[in-house]
């Protein structure tokens, strides 16, 4: 899993079958300590995350199916499965 | 999942069975303000895009499961239109 | 997938009973205008690519769903052979 923060969302009406009712949003995926890293996710919501909220994605479409309940997998593997509250950072030295 | 644009197509006649019939599409990945990001690659297209469409697809293993069964070698599969994206 | 260049082959004879009889090729991971990148990886052939050709490749536990490479232990395997690639409208590659 990686942390990741709620930058948009997508409208998409044509795509496959398994994201129908899903709604789709945009992850950039973030440092513990809060910094946005590179890249960009398209991830399937299912907790009712928020623009600008900081989440748990998972990529592992297995899982994915599962918290779906999808009876056989599907092509979808990035979820939103949490919306984190807070992060502990640990001083090391 | 990544999203970005089609720009262009791939031509095969010598491929593997399991790939006949399909359309090729090269992507460009692009980050939320639709610059480009990464390199470009192919993927097999599910929905009938073409040229500019912007798309959303699928990587990794599950790239496989868009075909319904069938056992395709992809590890890319594009799976939807991007109408409006909200940033 | 990706796309590729041929480059040349990869020759072992103390390797996996499973790949015994397989083509190992060196592909030069190339961008979507046919330029080099000069990163390589080396694939297993399921389509009777030679050198000098541009190939698809496909990499992951999808390298393996092909139907001649079901239980080889294989990452990344030639699935394709370009004949040619348009990109924005314009042909940037013909065999």
């Amino acid at each position: 899993m990686v942390l990741g923060k709620v930058t948009g969302s997508i409208v998409s009406t044509i795509k496959h079958g398994c994201y129908a009712n899903k709604k789709l949003m945009l992850v950039k995926p973030i440092s513990p300590g809060g910094e946005t890293k590179k890249g960009v996710m398209v991830v399937v919501d299912t907790v009712g995350a928020g623009k600008g909220d900081i989440v748990l994605v998972a990529s592992e479409g297995k899982g994915a199916a599962e918290l779906l309940h999808f009876e056989c997998q599907m092509p979808l593997r990035s979820i939103i499965i949490a919306i984190v509250d807070s992060i502990d950072l640990e001083k090391t030295n | 999942m990544k999203f970005g644009e089609v720009i262009g197509k791939v031509w095969a006649t010598q491929k593997d069975k399991q790939l006949q019939g399909l359309k090729l599409m090269i992507l460009q990945p692009l980050d939320e303000n639709r610059e480009p990001i990464g390199r470009s690659l192919v993927a097999i297209d599910t929905i009938n895009t073409c040229g500019g469409d912007l798309v959303f697809w699928v990587t990794g293993g599950e790239a496989m499961l868009a075909f319904k069964g069938k056992k395709i070698p992809s590890d890319a599969t594009i799976v939807g239109f991007i109408d409006r994206l909200d940033v | 997938m990706e796309l590729a260049r041929i480059e040349g082959t990869v020759v072992s004879t103390v390797k996996a009973e499973s790949l015994k009889g397989r083509k190992l090729l060196l592909a030069n991971l190339l961008n979507a205008d046919a330029t080099a990148t000069d990163n390589y990886l080396v694939a297993i052939d399921s389509v009777g690519a030679g050198i000098g050709e541009v190939v698809l490749i496909v990499r992951g536990s999808s390298a393996r769903q092909t139907e001649s490479l079901g239980k080889v232990p294989t990452d990344s395997s030639i699935i394709a052979i370009v004949d040619s690639i348009e990109l924005k409208g314009a042909i940037v590659y013909e065999k």
